[in-house]
Order: C-alpha cells, then structure tokens, then sequence
C-alpha cells in the first residue's frame, strides 16, 4: 500500500487535527506460513536489508522478525556517527558505500534520517598517533575519501573547546577530519527503512523470537519461534550481539565475542560543540545531540556478557579523559547511561557472508562501530542473499577469512579500539 | 560490574581481573600437523554463549594468577570458581 508522502503540507494538514489521524508507518502482520527470505533481526541493518531485497532485487515475499520491537537493540543505543576513513582498502570501500547512501538517504526514503554532515575528528596524542593518523590520512585520499591532517592550531580553531595545553596528561598533537562525515538520528533510520519495507510488502513481525533452525540435508527450511514454524528457504541473520545465540542453533560456530559496550548522555545544554571528536589513545568520544546532550561513548568491557550492563570503572574511565580534553564540562551531569551488546571479531572488520548451510547468511560482527555501516550493510546483504554470492564491496568480509588467514585487520587503524 | 571470588585472595571486584576468554580450549599438541580448518577453530572460533560459561580469569590487580569462573553471561552471575588444572564443576 502506498503510503502517505511526508512533506510540510502533510505536517500542516495533520496539524489541524491535533496529529491525531497520522497512517500507520507499518503494519503488524501475522506471520505467514512460508516466505521467500526471512531476515533475523528488526534493527537497522535487518530493516535495510529487507529494505534493499525488495527495492532492488525485486524480491516481494519477505519477513522481518525482531524478538523485541524494532530499533530497540544496538540501533537505539549506539552513539550516531558515521565516518568512512578506515585505512584498509576494502574497509574504506564498505563504509564509504554506506557514507555515500546516507548523503541522499532522507529523500530517499521520503523519512527525514537528520543527517549532520559535521564532520569527525580523530585526535592523536602522542608520536605514533601522529604517523598513524597521517598515514590513515594518505590512504583515505588515495581511496578518494575526504581527509585532513590538521595540526594542534587547526584542531583548536575547528573545536575550540578542545584543551589544547601542552601540559594535560596526553596533549593533543593534532588529529584528522573527514568533514563528509557525522550523525543521524538513530531511532528514524530503524523507523524510515520499516517504513519503506513495509510500503513494498515486507512484513515487520515484531514480539516474535527465534528459537530454532529447521534444515534438512545441509539446507535451511525455516525457523521455529515464539509465533510458530516459518517456512523458508533463505536465511539471512542480522542479530548483532545475539549472532552466535542464532548461530548456535544452526550447529555453527562464529569467531565472535559478545561484550557490553557503554554510552552516556549528560543533561541537555545550549550548542556548545558542533562536531563529532573521538580520541583513541584516552578512548573518549563526544558529540552534541540536536536535543542539546551531550552523547559520549565509553569503551567494552573486556568479558562476554549479555546483561545490557557495564562496569563502572569503564564509565569513569572515559569521562576522566573527557574532562582532561573538555575541562568546560567539569559541571555537566550526565542523565543516563546505558549499555548495549556488541558482537566483536578477532579483526575487529564485520562479516557480511554466506555459511556452509545453504540458504543460511550471516551479517554479523559489526563490533562498537556498526551503525555507520546501517545503509550500505543493508545494501549488501541484500545482494549477498539475492544472488547468493557477494556483492564485490563486501567480498572480503566473508567467513571464510578466518580459515585463509586473509583477515581485514582493521584493530590498530580503526578510530578508537575496540 | 560484579565481585569475584579469587581462589588465592578472596571476594574483591571485578575490576580488579583481566578476563581471559573461554576456558578449556585445548592447545594443539602437533601444530604442525593442523587444517586450515583447525587453526580457525583453535584461534578463532568461540561458543560465545548466553548462559552458563566456563572461563579463565587473571587477578591482574591482586595475586596476578589464573584460574577459572563458570558464570551466567546473561545476569553475570558467577555459579562456581576452580583453580586451573581442577576438574570444572558440574553446573
């Protein structure tokens, strides 16, 4: 069915009547008995992939089932930004795909994603960060990604909060920017892609959990949930930290470790920082909401755990180097805090893949930083399933690299450790 | 955040540990001797589970020796604490 289109004149129409006759976004289906491709996972990569299987590969009789609601996982807990200057090859191919989706995403979607191109700033603090930023830099413009090195005086003019002294613990030595780079609302790319899913038939089925995998002769059949037996014949599982729960009940094994990470926002104020700053080195990153928060993400801990829930001491430590680097923040109390689960590989890079069970693929792995990818993941899983082999962007992230050795060791060069 | 029990030093807070991953993967006695298939399930492949896990724990901060927890990944609930070497409980 189509839907209404968004505009002014829709917002001035329903204001008349007290925004009370809005249309449904989607719809809330019973499931049917068989489809053609069932996604695992309601959040934003699951949505986009189910998204991207009916715009593009004309595929019409697909399910997205979420055992929560939609956008209630690491899609609603992530700290928003989205930047492609990774260093290796096939990572600055992945994330910029996705970089160059989310500049026109909005009107595509006819859902207004708010899209911030403020840019990111990834600080260095000591000699090493110096070369390794510079080097990041060069191979970010090599791939044709926006970037600049800029040095301790431009990093002040272009933050000026920042505390540039020679005398903090780790001073800033200079950083690089990716201005193409930003936020988006996080919530609205769950709810816009669910919205243009469910426009072209796709059936969002939410409260409904997986609880097994039908196969026969090494390929999938359907899934068995809290809803009843789904029949299928195609797979594709997007369940981020929960993966190796899915995983497990197809027989297989992930190399994925499933950890908290945490975030914080503090109490809402006037703008006081227009950019997103990350630090590696004292592992604290920042950046204002369009509410007035600010949004500082912290780091994992270092146990399996999937309590939704971190340690303190890692709160504390990110929020000590937020002060040393934003001394003007001494004062700011922080409103909530909060964790999600992430699933990390031993390469820290995701994996986008089929498995050796017909019919059954992983997108997976996404670690602290998947939310960026949300368009472009979407977009690639899409056709990994549809034509049953990867898209040539995402090749390289496949399962099998952990077998060839042939890792996308993106550890060291990602923007913050992970 | 949790307490653990060190088999050597007591009840003190998690903090205090370096969690060291799953316990019980066993190091290949012929290394030369392995698969590519192997060495991805040595190095690299975890069960990764929700529930009950068997892990090692390091008192980094404390009496720095390793030993082994079995907790609950979904609460963080720690079900037992043995010594390396000591048969895993039945949990």
């Amino acid at each position: 069915m189509m839907k209404n289109k968004y505009s002014i004149f829709s917002l001035i129409k329903n204001a008349f009547s007290y925004h009370e006759n809005w249309q449904k976004a989607w719809k809330d289906p019973q499931p049917k008995k068989e489809y053609d491709v069932i996604i695992i996972g309601g959040g934003g990569h699951g949505l986009a992939t189910a998204y991207y299987l009916a715009k593009k590969h004309d595929l019409k009789n697909i399910a997205v089932v979420e055992k929560g609601w939609i956008g209630g996982g690491n899609t609603g807990r992530n700290t928003t930004i989205i930047r492609s200057n990774y260093l290796w090859d096939a990572s600055a191919g992945l994330y910029d795909h996705a970089l160059k989706i989310w500049e026109n995403l909005s009107q595509e979607l006819n859902y207004n994603v708010m899209f911030s191109q403020r840019g990111v700033m990834n600080l260095a603090h000591n000699l090493q960060d110096v070369r390794d930023l510079k080097r990041r830099t060069h191979a970010n413009r090599l791939n044709g990604i926006d970037a600049v090195y800029l040095n301790t005086q431009q990093v002040k003019e272009f933050c000026p909060i920042i505390n540039t002294s020679p005398d903090i613990r780790y001073p800033v030595l200079g950083g690089t920017l990716q201005r193409r780079a930003g936020t988006a609302r996080h919530d609205a790319v769950a709810w816009g892609y669910a919205r243009g899913a469910d426009e072209m038939g796709v059936d969002i089925i939410q409260n409904c959990e997986v609880k097994g995998i039908k196969r026969n002769n090494g390929a999938v059949e359907g899934i068995e949930t809290t809803r009843g037996l789904i029949k299928t014949k195609k797979i594709g599982v997007v369940a981020a930290g929960h993966s190796s729960v899915i995983a497990n009940m197809a027989g297989l094994k992930l190399p994925l470790e499933s950890k908290p990470l945490q975030a914080l926002v503090s109490e809402p104020v006037k703008p006081v920082i227009d950019t997103v700053v990350m630090s590696n080195a004292v592992h604290a990153y920042v950046s204002q909401s369009d509410k007035g928060e600010l949004v500082i993400g912290a780091g994992t801990d270092d146990y399996v755990s999937y309590s939704q829930k971190g340690s303190h001491e890692i709160v504390e430590g990110t929020l000590n180097a937020i002060l040393e680097l934003y001394p003007i923040f001494s004062r700011m109390r922080m409103l909530r805090q909060w964790g999600g689960i992430v699933d990390i590989c031993p390469d820290a890079s995701p994996i986008v893949s089929k498995t050796n069970i017909k019919g059954l693929y992983f997108n997976c792995g996404w670690g602290t930083g998947g939310f960026k990818a949300t368009p472009g993941s979407g977009d690639l899983f899409a056709h990994t399933i549809a034509n049953d082999e990867p898209h040539k962007l995402n090749a390289a992230f496949n399962l099998n690299r952990f077998i060839s050795g042939d890792l996308v060791d993106e550890h060291g060069a990602a923007a913050v450790a992970h | 955040m949790f307490l653990i029990n060190c088999p050597f030093c007591g009840e003190r807070e998690q903090s205090e540990f370096k969690a060291g991953g799953e316990a019980h993967i066993i190091r290949p006695k012929q290394p030369t001797e392995l698969s590519d298939d192997e060495w991805a399930e040595y190095l690299f492949m975890r069960k990764n589970i929700k529930g009950v896990q068997f892990e090692r724990w390091n008192h980094a901060h404390g009496c720095r020796k390793w030993f082994n927890v079995v907790r609950d990944t979904s609460n963080d609930e720690i079900k037992a604490v043995y010594k390396m070497g000591e048969k895993p409980p039945t949990i």
